[in-house]
């Protein structure tokens, strides 16, 4: 005889069920991708952890899986297509039987550690029991569309599940950034994007491997969706075949140890590292740290968007409370899905904290995160996202500013006290028909030389690395030229004058001049923020890097220049823009947020890659260090002077330290005569609203609880700020236009030709 | 006990106060905002990132614009050490970057020997003037 509960529960299965059979459409699930903690331990896992506890084996499993994974990224770093796997923005891993990373490939883009979870616990949770789907030996799964886990859909994954004797033991995944994928504009960032549907492939994950091979039929659709058809087909194999290698290393361990120390391995090195990781920020400071970063841009118009971090940190307890930023612009690219968000943040411990901790989802399982859906770290689905760096990148340098000022005190560290690196990819993405009929788009490996942020002890290192990947390359540009139509007349020459200034001063960054040469069917992008106002801060008295602009040479053709009088071309932005060499040419500054445009031949597009953040107060910089900027032109002998203080001979360099100290005990006492006591300072220059007459987002001074929407009279609840839709920046250049043209009208007394409604 | 706090901040953990590591000037409570206790100025940008680019002739010239950002610099009013820069929107308040749990930090410190250097952590890198330089 059943009881009342037998009776409850066998109805609320069969609710369950019904819910299930009935779901019309498995979108992303808020169970699985607003959480990134490591899954509960199994009964499995469980019995296997019993089973094997000889740290020594487990270790050495770890050691060869560690290696597989570093084999699985050579692998696709050296047979893939995409300028991003030749440049090490991918990953490979090893993933628990509960979907959680344990192991990543040490190289690449370690932000994917935080991510590729998502999808695989979605195949677990739909797919596995769905009869018209399955998980068997042999399949694989693809995916990039990030409102199901990911950065953005620019990066594609391919998903393996790994097997013993049919049971289901672990999943090995490769994930790259493949550049194209059918957005409206080319290389598949668009920054036009208003909606999600102008992102081009939205892929949840599905299968599209079958006995290890990939099915045809789905591949040719997929071909049939983007730009570079051959690319897709290309990586795709060289993903499956990576994640075959890894299968089969795994099933070597299979073989010496079998699957069950395997996944003893797995859990324990994930909880090792989740008790690790409570274990070091205990040794941090009880405390709060405010920071901010200001976004310049939307990639379409400039505005001011905050992004807001209050970090605090309690016991072993690390909470990153994003309150206060800006809300989501719903028609705008530049929002990020939530676990892109925490991705970023894991990546700034996995790169620049803690990088001995294995390159796992471990590492950012314990540390808390506060953010409200529908602001710019925390999108809706509906949002656009597809230039989610933008909102990531600011997420991460407020995440590397505020952890700087918890590590300075800690009797133990990992790395050096760092200022935030620079953080925008400044470089050309880029697309059209090139130089052999072939339809291209993807972008230029520049993006990866971000200037570094100077250190405790040392400055900066000059376009070293991106934020998001400490062991990219920037590539070889003849290699790319042979691909492309175009070529970088200036490249890697260091911009003068554009450090952060600081005790130690930031790394610098580089500029690029590119021009197309050989298609009358190619164009540009550039899709960064910061050329209003810098995209950092600085750390302790350090500067952050100025703005970079765009700058463009229109009405020219470069290449006859170079062959009749060469000596006009000038290798630098200053020099071209100042001089203006070219007689009839025309020149312009723009923000870097160009839309995809095309080019014709000869003509000039010019940016620099920016600046790491500076440390320290610039009048204690080492004088010989002045000098050495000097001499290897990063900074010329006047502002030099200006910037640091320092005295000496114009000719010889040779330092005057007797003047220098003086010069610089000078300026201290200046700075106190110019300097007002804070409560001064504040209510002579602290207002209660933002300024009026530029559009800002996000929360003012201390009021946390209210939202600015782009306007002093548009304040939201910080909790709900609800759409936010902005006008298409043509529109509103016709709006200010037809102003102009009615008041010149109404000045010249000449009546509108047609006064219809 | 003093606890180096930042390059330029120490707490001394009796008196319970931030104090400027160049000159030892007591800067105020460590339970408040040492801000409070500096002088600050509002830089104007072009002083730190020159416009390379010529400003006549540009709207956009690598010099930040100061309508929409402020650089907010903190100096030691006993020293005129610049112990913190914040890039902040024009007109908002400085930030209270620092809010420490000083019984927490008395606690945890209680466990540890004082540190008069700070610790700079595993070396990675040959020094600047000994490595490769033409």
């Amino acid at each position: 005889m059943s009881t009342n509960i037998d009776t409850e529960v066998q109805d609320q299965e069969l609710i369950q069920k019904f819910l299930k059979d009935t779901t019309l459409f498995l979108g992303p699930d808020p169970e699985i991708i607003r959480d990134h903690r490591i899954m509960p331990r199994t009964p499995d896992e469980e019995e296997c952890m019993d089973k094997y506890t000889d740290l020594n084996q487990i270790s050495s499993i770890r050691d060869r899986l560690q290696s597989a994974c570093e084999e699985g990224f050579e692998m696709v770093e050296q047979m893939g297509a995409a300028p991003g796997a030749k440049w090490g923005d991918i990953i490979t891993g090893i993933y628990s039987a509960s979907g959680d990373l344990t192991i990543g490939s040490a190289g690449g883009v370690l932000i994917f550690s935080a991510l590729v979870h998502h999808p695989i616990k979605f195949i677990i949770k739909n797919w596995i029991e769905e009869h018209t789907v399955g998980v068997k030996e042999g399949d694989g799964f693809i995916h990039n569309d990030s409102r199901y886990g990911n950065v953005h859909n620019t990066d594609q994954s391919m998903i393996l599940p790994v097997f013993h004797e049919g049971k289901l033991v672990c999943w090995a995944a490769s994930t790259v950034h493949e550049g194209e994928n059918g957005a409206i504009e080319p290389g598949g960032m668009p920054s036009m994007a208003e909606t999600s549907f102008d992102e081009g492939l939205k892929m949840s994950p599905f299968k599209v491997v079958e006995n290890y091979e990939i099915k045809r039929d789905i591949l040719t659709f997929l071909q049939n969706s983007v730009r570079e058809p051959k690319l897709q087909y290309e990586d795709m194999k060289v993903k499956l075949f990576a994640c075959m290698r890894l299968e089969k290393r795994i099933k070597e361990v299979f073989e010496t140890d079998g699957p069950d120390a395997l996944t003893a391995c797995l859990r324990y090195t994930n909880e090792s590292v989740v008790k690790e990781v409570r274990n070091r920020i205990s040794e941090w400071p009880d405390m709060t740290v405010r920071t901010q970063t200001i976004m310049d841009s939307t990639l379409r118009e400039n505005a001011l968007l905050k992004i807001n971090l209050a970090l605090t940190k309690k016991g072993d307890r690390l909470i990153f409370d994003f309150t206060g930023t800006s809300p989501e612009l719903t028609n705008r690219a530049i929002n990020t899905q939530l676990p892109g968000m925490k991705g970023m943040v894991g990546q700034a411990f996995m790169n620049h904290i803690w990088p001995d901790l294995p390159r796992g989802q471990a590492g950012l399982s314990p540390i808390e995160f506060v953010s409200q859906e529908g602001t710019l770290v925390d999108c809706s689905y509906e949002a656009p996202n597809s230039q989610s760096l933008m909102s990531i990148f600011h997420s991460f340098t407020v995440a590397q500013h505020a952890t700087a000022k918890f590590l300075y005190s800690c009797p133990d560290k990992y790395t050096r006290v760092l200022a935030p690196w620079h953080n925008m990819i400044n470089t050309f993405i880029w697309g059209g028909v090139n130089q052999h009929g072939e339809m291209l788009g993807n972008l230029c490996a520049d993006l990866n030389g971000m200037g570094g942020g100077a250190r405790m002890d040392r400055d900066g290192e000059h376009a070293l690395a991106p934020i998001f990947a400490t062991m990219a390359d920037i590539g070889e540009q003849e290699m790319n030229e042979e691909e492309v139509p175009f070529l970088q007349l200036v490249s890697k020459k260091m911009t003068a004058n554009t450090q952060a200034p600081g005790k130690y001063r930031g790394g610098m960054g580089y500029t690029m001049i590119a021009s197309t040469k050989d298609s009358d069917q190619w164009g540009f992008m550039t899709t960064t923020q910061g050329s209003k106002v810098p995209t950092i801060q600085g750390l302790f008295g350090g500067y952050a890097g100025g703005s970079y602009p765009l700058c463009k040479v229109t009405d020219v053709d470069v290449y006859d220049v170079l062959l009749k009088n060469p000596e006009q071309f000038k290798h630098s932005i200053h020099e071209t823009m100042n001089e203006q060499p070219f007689p009839d040419a025309s020149y312009s500054t723009h923000h870097m947020g160009m839309g995809f445009d095309i080019s014709k031949r000869g003509e000039l597009y010019m940016i620099s890659q920016g600046s790491g953040g500076g440390y320290g107060d610039p009048l204690e910089r080492d004088p010989t260090y002045v000098i050495m900027d000097i001499e290897e032109g990063l900074i010329s002998s006047d502002w030099a002077k200006k910037l640091y203080k320092v005295e000496f001979n114009d000719e010889t360099f040779a330092l005057d330290l007797e003047a220098t100290e003086k010069l610089r005990a000078d300026y201290r006492e200046l700075r106190k005569q110019q300097g007002k006591p804070y409560a001064e300072f504040v209510k002579e220059h602290v207002k209660d609203t933002p300024p009026a007459d530029i559009p800002f987002y996000g929360s003012w001074n201390r009021d946390l609880d209210t939202v600015y929407a782009g306007s002093i009279n548009d304040k939201r609840d910080a909790k709900n700020p609800g759409p936010i839709y902005v006008t298409n920046p043509k529109d509103v250049r016709i709006g200010e236009l037809e102003a102009e043209l009615e008041a010149v009208r109404k000045q010249a007394n000449i009546p509108a030709t047609d006064t219809r409604k | 006990m003093k606890v180096l706090m930042t390059e330029y901040l120490r707490i001394d953990l009796e008196t319970e106060n931030w104090e400027c590591r160049v000159c030892e000037h007591v800067v105020g409570s460590a339970r408040g905002n040492y801000k409070e206790g500096l002088l600050v100025y509002k830089r104007d940008p072009e002083d730190i990132h020159p416009s390379i680019i010529d400003p006549d002739k540009y709207k956009f010239t690598f010099c930040p614009d100061k309508d929409w950002v402020s650089i907010y610099e903190f100096y030691c009013p006993s020293c005129g050490t610049q112990m913190e820069v914040e890039y902040t929107f024009p007109g908002h308040e400085p930030l209270f970057d620092m809010e420490v749990d000083v019984d927490a930090l008395k606690e945890q410190w209680s466990h540890r020997e004082e540190i008069l250097e700070p610790v700079k952590g595993p070396n990675v890198l040959v020094d600047r003037t000994h490595g490769h330089n033409h």
